[in-house]
């Protein structure tokens, strides 16, 4: 069952991307401009969608049923160090994975890059490479690798293609999340010596390692270490502080992919290690995480009301939206479980929309402070309908994506904890007042007769905002395709937390290295 | 005859496609055309599905479920998106197409030459859509996102001339106060499935043993918050009055004959529900009930033309929920028709005014316009009368219900439904005086250049357009005589009775007797007249009476300042400490504070600065990059 594929299609993701990153950086220097430049864009956008294309494969092909891992890919690498390349994809992997496969040539496209056009293709497609990865890997160490070969691009795209304080912003980012990486290390060494003490075997296996039986002190120590990284990533309140500079000091392209992509590496790595790994660490300190959740999205939003910087603005909205997601994992229902799941993708498609828009506000008006924006909707009112639907979508309108997702987390989280669900509903209301404050900022009123008119979409920027405006309305309308594959795979996850804490039994969980481990997770909950 | 129901909300919604994507091409006036006969075309199949409903025998026979799809799917949740046909939504229905057609024609008139002109059929097609899911939808869900959907209309139509900041705020807070209001909305869907597994009406309405007591007066509580913020109740009413920033048909559709009454909508949908829970009844008609008197009061010292009538929509609406207190819940809807009609007729008729006046609207520099404005005087007055109460029109049959039903629940809260229909009939009667009689005051407003180039030069208010005075005259004869929605037709097509089986109740309560009844309805004709006979002598002679305008009234209870020094001000002052001390200096603080120490601990704040982050960082992927090509070379080999 390690192969239920005849093409390695996950090891091809990873490589794709990470191939085309090489093809990138080794464009002859000889070239003139005018050719390199064209071969460069060439090589990113062939190398995006090409992979985009496999990622839809990947998804048409996946069969849902039973919520197991698909498309395993598992090679036995240092086996005595443990390590293995073992890839697979589930339902909650899946969409993240097509999520990023869309934003990365849209986020490609949609930034003006002026300069070493090689260097920076080439790095936004390694760090593809390193979030693909990063979303399919099932070894530990391998999923670090990944998780930490993603914060090089970043630095690099922030420190090289950035604004004013781009260097501040990428040296805080670097050396927040690394440090934050080295607790996710230190767990992981650690998990995998306990195993090999318990087992004899010393692996890295996620399967494998999922059958090693934990005290509840060290579940919650490990858990913590875990969790450190991952909150750090996501960002959770209150260690959201690199992300308001990073976002606001990045290229187009990173700010999307931070957002979009990269802060779903830290929800996905809580939904896929935590809660696997550590279910009665999770159980017990869930009221600790839902609590930094419901802060994380009052306070998310209460900032973003003060603030008058378009980019700031939708990072503490991030903030807020991450916080949702906190709660809906920690809420441990199959509906707030899934709709954390759903709006890993949708948030990252709405940031990715907002973005991408108050990028071409900047390149029209060299600003994205809303005290120095007016009237922006008279003169370019397509741009301002394309902002709206992004606003709307991240108030949380029915109709639109959000709403399917913010329901589906706090209905799932008032289901397990009432009164936090409650709270998060305030949620609701103040993404209504900053956003509405910052759009009547900065589209209403006449506009400034200082300023130039403001120029409308051109028919490419149309484009690259499109298909995230269909996405978001389909998705909004239309979720059971995406739900129906979320959701069997949520089911084994809950089932697995709820079967660990109830019948808790130290005696059943010692047989790591029985060879049918690896099937277990899958056979375990199928209905 | 049923099975076309599902066209009612998809023909607005083509409208609404077809406008938004070649709205511009299509221009004015072809866009409004399109606009308005999507809706027309949605009233006719609103017609063909009452009449296919009446032909079915009463019962558990008129409540037709029609799936569209399954909308949200997860574990127990199971919420398709599908539209319950019955008797209650077929009436609503009914008369949101008919008005929403007859507004959308006179807007092609209105709004002809606005430089927005097909945004704003776009807007006003959508908001018939998002009203039509509101009232067929088969559970609470769908019913949700109508209420949004018509929340966010509002928000747009209301800063529709979004250079003026007094719209676009106008707008923000509308929106903002419905969705404060809405928490509650959310807040009882999760408690409802909770308890019940379901959010289908039918389905809740089978498992209400399942629901203990106070759950089920929590739940109705929690929509009647929402209720409170869409339908303008105490306290959340002031966005209403500011919403009249929008053009005068939106305040016509919207803030008067449709979206205002989804609250009451709701509340009589969940009746099954509030006939449980009798403290949540009691809630109801009180707040209804002070509602309508409160209101009352501001409206009798209003100046602007389009804030009398907002007012007197809160008070409307408040009579609606005093009906629903007392479990009339046919003549809540009952009110909510006529007050369709005839206030929609005010305000088109206002629109009229202010249309042939420049965009004048100030009541105190109208007057004696019943000679230039022959048409809208007449139409005009046949709204006042209706709302004020005298018989036979509409309102008098309308209000009598309410009072009726009021006096035999709640005496006291019938006492002041009957001062309040006094001030109802006062206020209306002032503005007809100080617009239509008296001197003209209106000649320094004609002097101003106008917004459109048709009517420029006139020095005289014009009559306006047929387009404008086609629904002009359609609604008053619709507001004279729906009053006839309660004679006692035959039973399998009453109009009003066939709700009956809806709601579990009567109209009429059956202990009160046929004398207790005539007196009561003797007393309604009297403080209408009362009200009528003591604003026309005062408003027609002079225009400015102080005494009767206090500055409390005039400013509605300083309601938006207490609001603003209460909870505006303070959240501002918190968001910016939250931003500049919490965030800038403490968390943040912490953060620099401890990369410094580190740093100047290991002495490498240099090195970081000149490039050792870099070199580390090239370390790491070179590392990195090397050991994933290595184990993807054995993984593929």
């Amino acid at each position: 069952m390690t192969h239920d594929s005849v093409f390695p299609f996950l090891t091809v993701l990873v490589l794709l991307p990470a191939g085309a990153a090489v093809v990138a950086a080794l464009v002859p220097r000889n070239l003139s401009e005018r050719t390199a430049r064209l071969v460069v864009s060439g090589v990113g956008l062939a190398g995006t969608l090409a992979t985009l294309a496999l990622a839809i494969t990947i998804t048409v092909s996946y069969q849902a049923a039973g919520g197991g891992y698909r498309l395993v890919s598992r090679h036995e690498w240092a086996s005595s160090l443990g390590i293995s390349w073992h890839l697979g994809v589930d339902g909650i992997s899946l969409f993240l994975i097509l999520m990023a496969a869309v934003l990365f040539p849209l986020a490609l496209v949609s930034s003006r890059v002026h300069h070493q056009r090689r260097a920076y293709v080439a790095w936004v497609l390694l760090l593809e490479a390193g979030c693909m990865g990063s979303f399919v890997a099932l070894d530990l160490v391998l999923f670090f690798l990944f998780f930490e070969l993603t914060l090089v691009p970043v630095y690099f795209v922030v420190a090289g293609w950035g604004f004013v304080r781009r260097g501040y912003a990428a040296i805080k980012f670097f050396v927040y999340t690394f440090l934050g990486s080295a607790f996710l290390l230190v767990g992981i060494v650690a998990l995998a010596f306990i195993h090999e003490h318990q087992t004899g075997r010393l692996t890295f296996d996620l399967v494998d390692l999922t059958a090693t039986h934990l005290g509840l002190a060290s579940q919650v120590l490990l858990f913590l270490a875990f969790t450190a990284s991952f909150a750090v990533k996501v960002p959770i309140f209150p260690f959201h502080t690199w992300s308001p500079d990073a976002y606001a000091e990045a290229p187009v392209a990173g700010s999307v992919i931070l957002a979009g992509v990269m802060a779903k590496m830290g929800t996905y790595g809580i939904v896929r290690f935590d809660l696997t790994l550590f279910p009665r660490a999770v159980v017990d300190l869930a009221p600790l995480l839902l609590t930094l959740g419901v802060i994380g999205i009052i306070y998310g939003a209460v900032v973003a009301a003060a603030t008058r910087d378009l980019k700031r603005l939708v990072a503490y909205s991030s903030l807020a939206q991450l916080g949702f997601i906190v709660l809906g994992t920690f809420a441990l229902s199959t509906q707030g479980l899934s709709g954390s799941v759903l709006q890993m993708v949708n948030h990252g498609l709405i940031v990715a929309v907002l973005f991408i828009v108050i990028g071409f506000i900047y390149e029209r008006r060299g600003t994205w402070q809303t005290s120095e924006l007016r009237g922006l909707q008279r003169g370019a009112p397509v741009l301002a309908a394309v902002f709206t639907v992004g606003m709307m979508a991240s108030i949380g309108l029915p109709g639109l994506n959000g709403f399917v997702g913010e329901l589906l987390i706090l209905l799932g989280t008032f289901l397990t904890h009432r009164w936090w669900a409650v709270v998060a509903t305030a949620g609701v209301v103040l993404a209504a007042i900053y956003l509405l404050w910052a759009y009547q900022q900065a589209f209403h009123h006449e506009p400034d007769p200082q300023s130039p008119t403001t120029r409308d979409l051109s028919w490419r920027e149309g484009l690259v905002v499109a298909p995230l405006v269909v996405i978001i309305f389909f998705l909004g309308i239309y979720p059971k395709p995406v739900l129906d594959r979320i959701t069997p795979s949520v089911n084994l996850l809950i089932h697995r937390v709820e079967t660990a804490t109830s019948t808790h039994q130290p005696s059943v969980a010692t047989g790591g290295s029985h060879p049918g481990t690896p099937v277990r997770v899958q056979v375990g909950g199928s209905p | 005859m049923l099975h076309s129901a599902y066209l009612m909300p998809l023909l607005p919604l083509a409208g609404f496609v077809v406008l938004a994507t070649c709205g511009r091409r299509l221009g004015d006036p072809l866009a409004g055309w399109i606009g308005t006969l999507s809706v027309a075309g949605s009233f006719v199949v609103a017609s063909v599905t009452y009449a296919g409903l009446l032909q079915r025998p009463g019962g558990p026979q008129r409540e037709v479920v029609q799936t569209w799809f399954s909308w949200i799917g997860v574990g127990g949740l199971q919420v398709k998106a599908a539209l319950l046909v019955d008797p209650l939504s077929v009436t609503m229905a009914l008369f949101v197409t008919s008005v929403s057609a007859l507004i959308h024609l006179y807007s092609i008139g209105y709004m002809h030459g606005d430089a927005d002109y097909p945004k704003f059929f776009v807007y006003m097609n959508l908001f018939v859509t998002s009203m039509l899911l509101l009232v067929l939808g088969n559970n609470l869900l769908v019913t949700f996102v109508g209420w949004e959907g018509v929340g966010v209309c509002s928000y747009w139509l209301i800063s529709f001339w979004f250079e003026r900041d007094s719209a676009a705020s106008a707008g923000q807070k509308a929106f903002l106060y419905n969705r404060l209001a809405d928490m509650g909305f959310l807040v009882a869907i999760f408690l409802v499935f909770s308890k019940t597994g379901t959010l289908d009406y039918l389905g809740v309405f089978s498992h209400l043993q399942a629901i203990t007591p106070g759950a089920r007066t929590a739940i109705v509580l929690l929509l009647f918050v929402a209720a409170c913020g869409k339908s303008a109740q105490i306290p959340l009413f002031p966005w209403l009055a500011d919403a009249m920033e929008g053009p005068t048909p939106v305040s016509a559709l919207i803030h008067a004959a449709t979206m205002v009454t989804a609250g009451v909508y709701l509340m009589c949908r969940v009746s099954p529900l509030l006939a449980l829970s009798h403290p949540a009844q009691l809630v109801v008609g009180s707040v209804g009930a002070a509602t309508a008197f409160v209101a009352a009061l501001i409206a009798c010292a209003q100046q602007d033309i389009k804030k009398v009538l907002a007012y007197s929509t809160v008070s409307q609406l408040g009579y609606m929920f005093l009906a629903v207190g007392t479990g009339a819940y046919e003549a809540a809807i009952f009110l909510m028709v006529a007050h369709a009609f005839f206030k929609g007729l005010l305000f088109l008729g206002a629109g009229s005014v202010i249309h042939g006046l420049r965009d004048e609207q100030d009541l105190k520099r109208m007057g004696n316009l019943r000679r230039y404005m022959k048409l809208t005087f007449f139409t005009f007055g046949i709204g006042w009368l209706a709302i004020a109460g005298i018989p036979p029109l509409s309102g008098f049959w309308a209000k009598g219900d309410i009072l009726t039903n009021a006096f035999a629940r709640y005496p006291a809260l019938w006492a002041i439904g009957l001062l309040t229909a006094a001030l109802t009939a006062y206020y209306m009667s002032r503005l007809v005086a100080l617009a239509f009689y008296g001197d003209d005051r209106w000649r320094e407003a004609l002097a101003r250049p106008d917004r459109s180039a048709e009517g420029a030069g006139s020095s005289v208010p014009h009559e306006a357009p047929w387009v404008m005075a086609l629904p002009l005259v359609v609604l008053s004869v619709l507001a004279f005589f729906a009053g006839a929605l309660s004679l006692p037709w035959h039973p399998a097509w009453d109009p009003l009775r066939w709700l009956g089986p809806v709601f579990g109740s009567n109209l009429y309560s059956p202990v009160q007797s046929a004398g207790t009844k005539w007196a009561l309805a003797i007393a309604d004709a009297l403080v209408a007249l009362v009200g009528l006979g003591v604003a026309l002598p005062l408003w027609i002679r002079r225009s400015e009476r102080p005494a009767l305008e206090p500055p409390a009234l005039r400013r509605a209870l300083y309601l938006d300042d207490v609001y603003d020094a209460m909870l505006g001000r303070p959240s501002e002052a918190f968001a910016h400490f939250a931003a500049v001390v919490v965030d800038n200096r403490v968390i943040d603080g912490a953060v620099n504070g401890a990369g410094r120490l580190v740093s100047a601990a290991g002495g490498a704040l240099r090195r970081v600065q000149t490039g050792f982050v870099r070199q580390y960082a090239l370390g790491i992927v070179l590392g990195a990059v090397v050991l994933l090509a290595w184990m993807a070379s054995r993984a593929l080999s």
